[in-house]
C-alpha cells in the first residue's frame, strides 16, 4: 500500500492494482446506480420503513443461508422477495402499514437469532451481513450483482411511467386502468433485489444510508423526476467511492465512511436549504402574499 | 328495459353523455342507492350533491368502470363503462400528494397524458407543450415549475384539473374539488371549471357538499340521498317538495336574498340510517 497523495488518479490506480479493491469499486458502482434509482421511488412511495424492514427480514434469510452453507445473497433474495410480496399483497397502502410491517420484522429478526445460535461457524460472516463487507466481494459476486442490476433496471425502465404515476396519484392511475397491485408487487420485488445486493456494501443495519438517504438528498435538490434519479445515483456513487477511497488509508471499515458521507451530504443539503429558505422568506414574504391573494384569472 | 331503448330515438344517442336506467349499486348486501334513471347530455355541467356517505363517489366509480351496477344498465359516452377510458378525465377526492412531495407540478400534469404508457419515455417537447397548455387552460401556467408540496389547496386543485384535461377528455369527473377551499377560492375554481365546460364542450360532473358556489353555472343536479337519486335542473330538484320526497321526511329549501340555498331537515334521517 502506498501513502495518500493529492493526485487522486494515481491513488485510484494504486488501489485498483488489488483485485479485491477493483471488485469493491465495481460492485459499489453497480449498487449505487440501482440503489439511487430505486431509492427515489422509495421516497415517492413513502416506503422508507418498508425498506428498512426488508433489510432486517433479509438478515434472517442471510443467517439461514449461512447456516445451511449457501451464499447469503440467496437467503437474502428469498426472504426479502417473500417479505416484499407479502407487503404488496397486504393491499395498496401496505407500504405505509408500519404496525404490520414492524410486527413481522420483529418476528423475522427473532428467527434470524435462532439461525445464528444454531450456527457455530465464523462470526465475521455474520458481522459482514449486519454491516456489509464490500471489500470481500468476489469476481463472481460482481458478475451476479451486475446481472441482477440489469434485470432490475430493465424492468424499471419498462414500468417507469406507470410506477411514477401510481406513486404520485394512485386513484387517477387506477381509473386510467393501471394495475396497481401488480405495480406495487413489481416494485416491492425490485426493492427486494436491490436491498439483497446493497447489503454487500453496507449490511442490513445500514441499508437506509444507501437505499433512502441519497434519494432523500436528491429530492431536496431537484423537482424533476429524471434529475432526481440522476442526483440520487450521483450521491450514492459519491458516497461509495469516497467511502472506499478513505477506507483505503484509514483503518476503519468502508461501511462507516460510506454511511457517514451519505449522512453528511443529507445534512448539508437540508441545513443549506433551511438557511436559504429563511433568508429568502424574509426577502419575498410581502410580494408572495400579494400574489396569493390576487384574483384567479381564467 | 328493451322497451325503453326502443322508445328513445336513436338519433339522440350522440347528444347523451350518460344514460342510467334503473341503476342500483351496493356493496355485498347493502344497497347504496337504487332505481336511478337519468340522462346527462353532452356539454352539461352537473353537480352531484348529497350528504356524506350517500354514494356520490360511488356514482363516479360506476362511471369509471371501477365498480359495476348490481342492477340496471349504464352507458357512458355511448358505451358501457370500462376502466381506463381515456375519454374521461378524473380528479379523485383522495390524493397521495402532501407537502413532502418534491415533484414539479407539470411532471404530474404530463403523467395525466402519458402515465399509463409503458416504457421510460422521459420527455418529449409535445408532452411538455400539452402540459403547459393544460395548465394555461386552468389559469395555472405559473404553477408548472413549482413543487407539488409547496402548493396551496386551491392551486393543487387547478393542477389536478390540468392533469385531468391534458388528454382532451370528453367528460370530466371532479370529486369534491371544493371541499377544502374557502368560499372565494371555491368560486374561483368553479369559474375555471365552468370556463372549461363552455370552451371545450366537456361534459362535467362535480361532486360537492354545498351547491351554493355552483348554482349560477349549473345545467343539472344529481341529488343523492337516503338511497334515492333525483335528477333534473337545479330549480326543479332543489325544492322543498322534491327533496322531501327524496328523503321521505319533510325537508325545507330556503332561499336568502342573494340566491343562496339552505336545505333544512334532510340530513338527520340519513344519519340515523347510517348509524344502524
Amino acid at each position: 500500500m502506498t501513502d495518500f497523495n493529492w493526485n487522486i488518479v494515481t491513488d485510484l490506480r494504486d488501489m485498483w492494482q488489488w483485485p479485491f479493491m477493483r471488485q469493491a469499486f465495481e460492485a459499489g458502482t453497480i449498487i449505487a446506480v440501482v440503489a439511487g434509482i430505486i431509492g427515489y421511488f422509495v421516497i415517492l412511495r413513502r416506503s422508507a420503513f418498508a425498506t428498512h424492514a426488508l433489510g432486517h427480514v433479509g438478515f434472517s434469510g442471510a443467517a439461514g443461508a449461512v447456516l445451511v452453507g449457501v451464499n447469503p445473497v440467496y437467503g437474502l433474495l428469498l426472504f426479502t422477495m417473500g417479505g416484499g410480496s407479502g407487503m404488496a399483497l397486504l393491499g395498496r397502502r401496505a407500504a405505509t402499514r408500519d404496525i404490520e410491517i414492524g410486527t413481522v420484522l420483529a418476528f423475522m429478526l427473532g428467527l434470524g437469532l435462532v439461525f445464528l445460535s444454531l450456527y457455530n461457524g465464523n462470526a465475521s460472516e455474520v458481522i459482514s451481513i449486519l454491516f456489509g463487507d464490500i471489500e470481500g466481494v468476489s469476481a463472481a459476486g460482481v458478475l451476479l450483482t451486475l446481472e441482477a442490476a440489469i434485470v432490475v433496471l430493465a424492468v424499471l425502465a419498462l414500468i417507469y411511467r406507470p410506477l411514477l404515476f401510481s406513486s404520485l396519484d394512485e386513484d387517477v392511475a387506477e381509473a386510467k386502468g393501471l394495475p396497481l397491485l401488480a405495480l406495487n408487487l413489481g416494485f416491492m420485488l425490485l426493492l427486494a433485489v436491490a436491498i439483497s445486493f446493497a447489503v454487500q456494501v453496507v449490511g442490513v443495519l445500514l441499508i437506509f444510508a444507501l437505499m433512502v438517504t441519497p434519494a432523500a438528498t436528491a429530492v431536496q435538490l431537484t423537482k424533476r423526476p429524471l434529475y432526481g434519479l440522476i442526483v440520487s445515483v450521483a450521491v450514492a456513487l459519491f458516497s461509495i467511492w469516497a467511502g472506499l477511497f478513505i477506507a483505503w488509508y484509514e483503518q476503519y471499515p468502508p461501511s462507516f465512511f460510506i454511511v457517514t458521507i451519505s449522512f453528511a451530504l443529507y445534512v448539508a443539503v437540508r441545513s443549506g436549504f433551511a438557511l436559504s429558505r429563511r433568508f429568502v422568506r424574509r426577502e419575498v414574504a410581502a410580494p408572495n402574499l400579494d400574489a396569493a391573494a390576487g384574483p384567479g384569472s381564467v | 328495459m328493451s322497451a325503453l331503448s326502443v322508445l328513445s330515438p336513436s338519433r339522440d344517442d350522440d347528444s347523451i353523455a350518460i344514460r342510467a336506467n334503473h341503476v342500483q349499486v351496493g356493496f355485498r348486501n347493502k344497497v347504496v342507492w337504487h332505481d336511478a334513471t337519468f340522462e346527462v347530455r353532452r356539454g352539461e355541467f352537473t353537480a352531484v350533491i348529497g350528504p356524506n356517505g350517500a354514494g356520490k363517489t360511488t356514482l363516479f366509480r360506476l362511471l369509471l368502470g371501477l365498480q359495476r351496477p348490481s342492477f340496471g344498465s349504464l352507458e357512458v359516452l355511448g358505451a358501457p363503462p370500462r376502466r381506463g377510458n381515456r375519454r374521461i378525465g378524473y380528479v379523485p377526492q383522495r390524493h397521495t400528494i402532501d407537502n413532502e412531495t418534491h415533484v414539479a407540478a407539470d411532471a404530474l400534469v404530463r403523467l395525466g397524458a402519458t402515465g399509463s404508457r409503458w416504457g421510460p419515455g422521459f420527455s418529449y417537447r409535445a408532452q411538455r407543450e400539452a402540459a403547459a397548455e393544460a395548465l394555461d387552460a386552468v389559469g395555472a401556467s405559473e404553477l408548472g415549475s413549482k413543487s407539488l408540496g409547496s402548493l396551496s389547496g386551491g392551486e393543487l386543485q387547478r393542477v389536478f384539473l390540468a392533469e385531468a384535461i391534458v388528454g382532451n377528455p370528453e367528460m370530466l369527473l371532479l370529486d369534491e374539488p371544493l371541499s377544502n377551499l374557502d368560499i372565494r377560492r371555491s368560486r374561483e375554481l368553479v369559474e375555471v371549471v365552468h370556463h372549461l365546460v363552455q370552451s371545450r364542450h366537456v361534459t362535467t360532473l362535480l361532486v360537492a357538499h354545498d351547491i351554493n358556489p355552483l348554482i349560477e353555472c349549473l345545467d343539472k343536479v344529481v341529488y343523492i340521498a337516503n338511497g334515492h337519486v333525483a335528477t333534473g335542473p337545479p330549480e326543479s330538484v332543489l325544492t322543498s317538495s322534491s327533496l322531501s320526497e327524496l328523503y321521505g321526511v319533510p325537508v325545507e329549501v330556503l332561499h336568502d336574498s342573494r340566491g343562496n340555498i339552505v336545505i333544512v331537515g334532510g340530513e338527520n334521517p340519513h344519519e340515523e340510517r347510517g348509524r344502524r
